[in-house]
């Protein structure tokens, strides 16, 4: 079971390299996502794997009886999990935005924070990066 | 006991709410101010009891360790925290200047104390796991004062910084699920057992692997820290002030952790490895700030190039070396932060940050320009200035270990770092303003106070810990001492009671 | 979304799920559950509501706004875990009241857990309802 676990984590890794290395912003997202649910797959196997054995404590004992599974990585998979769906739903809505306010995905057009040095800059968007007086 | 280690923690956030409830009256900013005042307090309480009384610890909810989790703080966190306030502190005086209502509004002083919570503890925890979880509320933080404004530079830079660190993070979280399938646990006082306890030592030096390049990536050393000059002159001033003050520093403090408590099990591999990274950081950093135009992104790339100072003293790994690196740890948080204020200013009174179309600070504020002049001398190491000692205990370290090629990159870095900063400040404050327009003090307006206090207060602290090295190098002294012979931090931990 | 068949299953749903959360969350401290899982459940209660009606209509029937229904939850979870100073014991140690108990009873308990699920329901359910409409609105 391990062993296919480690096949799947593997696969997953691939995948999300092959559309993170994507200049499309969109698809390095969900190479993203694979990669972290790759990594969640990791701890879960980390810990070892017992089945059918949920680590709840029956009614009247104070220790779980008999083997159960590892909670910890449990714990810590569910953890990460719930970072990394906030983390992955905040980058979609800065996606979005980024496709409204620069009118792209493509990475390699991205370059209003860091433009082109020989280009002059323009005063307007110069004096724009100053906030406004409080 | 664990109060001492708690308040630090609490503060932050109970001010969070609190502002965020008083976000639409001018009360939040207060409360920000507030809170941050008594959090500087109690990190003082939390110093002066960790350097009289050594390592103090805690368990969250009365569970022992290693099962539980562990609050601790030996010296080095105990300054760390103490740094967070100081400048969280000068930062929430700033902001208050700085942030227009429309940003108090969507809650700017509550995202910016939950970022000061998520550093403080991930200074605080003496768990691997709650460490990747403290990186998390920070970073979560983090984006949200990136994009607050969301002007298209803003949305540009936050892209790729949002990017790369979530690489920074599944590296992490991939690096910590390994060790505990090798270690079995992830309380750091229980790993540094583990680790030397384990029969598959290879293995765990190519984990360690891992996790250099997850803290890597968040110190932005080289070749991992592209996204730092990418957004870090996108933000408002105060944001990026408390960044470049504060979120490189929690990378290279979880390097300083990670490497001389856990992973100490073939220090010759990992230093070498640890010894390029921080000559090519250093020499990246500052030839990248000679090529800008911006003075953000000259600061920012400044911050790289500090890194690598930092990076070498942990590759040299003597207690000299350490020694020196914690000076500089020290000085570079108030000098960043000071700086980043600064800019904040100029581009107040000149109308931008473009050294192209700025100029004529000198004429139109002196005063300020030597504000300006005390954390860029600083930076670049001018006696008698807080940067002149670490460098000078550095570049000792290096000849003490007969790394002559690397003592002679510090000095040439030092150098290029002045050239860098001179060219600022000849181009910002000694040329008249290219479009002939008298930049006026006028613009700072009723925020003077608000603006410049906290400069003048960093300043201040720079100079007085140029002038009296003594106390500061005492304290990087026991830091090292404690880093590098972990037995006091160990004990603390295994003796909790409940 | 305009569809009869969604609105009318929605006005069955959406009161259905918010109580469901709340059992969710009531069971939680020995059972599978609690305050992560019954805000989850909470929360898509008004996410169904904003694809039926509207994100307006979703934001007005919360009658709150997430964000600050998140910080409140942030600011109930930190009481839960500062209750125990008042014991003298470590922080966020669950303190127990257990109303009317007795021999064989064991009463009704009243924790600083309780506290805590509450807080964690609410931040859940702000968080995600914060991102949920933003993500709605940004379409």
């Amino acid at each position: 079971m391990e062993l296919l676990l480690s096949a799947s984590v593997g696969i997953l890794v691939a995948a999300a390299i092959y559309l993170m290395l994507s200049r499309s912003l969109l698809r390095f997202l969900f190479g993203l996502t694979l990669i972290s649910n790759a990594a969640n797959l990791l701890i879960f196997a980390s810990g070892r794997l017992t089945a059918g054995a949920p680590p709840l404590i029956p009614e009247g004992a104070y220790a779980p009886v008999g083997d159960v599974a590892n909670a910890l990585p449990q714990a810590l998979v569910l953890t990460a999990i719930v970072i990394g769906f906030g983390l992955f739903a905040f980058s979609l809505v800065l996606a979005i935005r980024a496709y409204s306010e620069l009118g792209t995905l493509e990475t390699s057009n991205m370059r209003l924070a860091e433009p082109r040095p020989d280009l002059r800059p323009d005063p307007s968007t110069a004096t724009s990066n100053e906030t406004s007086a409080g | 006991m664990s109060w001492l280690l708690t308040f630090p923690l609490i503060l932050p956030f109970a001010t969070a709410v609190l502002a965020y409830l008083a976000r639409k009256s001018s009360a939040g900013r207060w409360i920000s101010v507030a809170g941050s005042l008594l959090a500087l307090v109690a990190a003082l309480a939390l110093f002066v009891t960790v350097s009289d009384e050594g390592v103090v610890s805690a368990q969250m909810g009365g569970w022992d360790a290693p099962y539980g989790i562990t609050l601790v703080a030996d010296m080095l966190s105990a300054v760390m925290v103490l740094l967070t306030t100081i400048t969280g502190l000068s930062v929430a005086i700033y902001a208050m200047g700085e942030i227009n209502p429309a940003q108090e509004k969507l809650g700017y002083h509550s995202i910016f104390q939950i970022l000061l919570g998520g550093i403080t503890g991930a200074f605080l925890t003496g768990d691997l796991f709650n460490l990747y979880v403290w990186f998390e509320v920070m970073l979560i933080a983090s984006f949200g004062l990136l994009i607050m404004g969301g002007k298209p530079t803003q949305i540009d830079g936050a892209v790729k910084y949002v990017t790369l660190n979530l690489i920074a993070t599944v590296m992490f979280l991939s690096g910590i699920g390994l060790l505990y399938g090798v270690t079995g646990t992830l309380n750091m006082a229980d790993l540094h057992d583990a680790v030397l306890a384990s029969d598959r030592p290879g293995l765990i030096v190519i984990l360690s692997m891992f996790f250099l390049i997850a803290f890597g990536m968040k110190a932005a050393v080289f070749p991992l820290f592209s996204w730092l000059p990418a957004s870090y002159h996108t933000p408002t001033f105060a944001a990026s002030a408390i960044f470049s003050a504060l979120l490189t520093k929690v990378g290279v403090y979880s390097l300083l952790r990670t490497f001389t408590l856990i992973f100490t099990l073939d220090p010759g591999f990992t230093n070498a490895v640890l010894l390029w990274v921080a000559v090519l950081t250093m020499v990246v950093g500052v030839i990248g700030a000679l090529a800008q135009t911006e003075i953000r992104r000259i600061l920012s790339f400044q911050i790289v190039s500090s890194i690598g100072f930092l990076i070498l003293g942990l590759a040299i790994h003597s207690p000299l070396a350490i020694t020196g690196a914690v000076f500089y740890l020290i000085h570079n948080v108030i000098v960043k932060a000071n700086l980043f204020l600064v800019s904040g200013v100029i581009a107040r009174v000149t109308g931008g940050t473009d050294l192209r179309l700025i100029g004529g600070m000198y004429r139109t504020a002196p005063l300020l320009s030597v504000l300006f002049l005390i954390p860029a001398f600083a930076l670049s190491g001018f006696p008698p200035l807080s940067g002149f000692w670490p460098k000078v205990l550095l570049v000792k370290a290096s000849l003490d270990q007969g790394m002559w090629v690397v003592a002679a990159v510090a000095l040439i870095v030092s150098l290029l770092t002045i050239l860098s900063l001179m060219t600022l400040w000849s181009e910002a404050f000694w040329k008249p303003h290219p479009e002939a327009r008298e930049p006026s003090l006028a613009t700072l307006g009723s925020d003077r106070l608000a603006l410049v206090l906290p400069i003048a207060a960093l300043g201040l602290l720079t100079l007085l810990i140029g002038v009296f090295p003594q106390p500061i190098l005492e304290i990087s002294e026991q830091v090292a001492a404690q880093l590098l012979s972990p037995d006091l931090y160990l004990t603390a931990v295994r003796g909790v009671l409940p | 979304m305009n569809s009869v068949i969604l609105n009318a299953a929605t006005r069955i749903l959406v009161p259905l799920l918010l109580v469901f959360s709340l059992f969710m969350t009531l069971r939680g401290h020995n059972d599978p559950g609690g305050g992560f899982i019954g805000g989850l459940i909470g929360s898509t209660a008004f996410i169904f509501y904003a694809i039926a009606f509207s994100t307006a209509e979703a934001r007005s029937a919360l009658r709150i706004e997430p964000e600050q229904l998140a910080i409140i939850g942030l600011g109930l979870a930190l009481l839960a875990g500062l209750v125990s100073i008042v014991f003298n014991e470590a922080l966020f140690t669950g303190q127990w009241l257990f109303l009317g108990a007795s021999e064989g009873e064991k009463g009704l308990p009243i924790s600083s857990v309780l506290l805590f699920d509450i807080g964690v329901y609410l931040v859940v359910m702000g968080g995600i309802l914060a991102l949920v409409f933003a993500l709605e609105e940004e379409v």
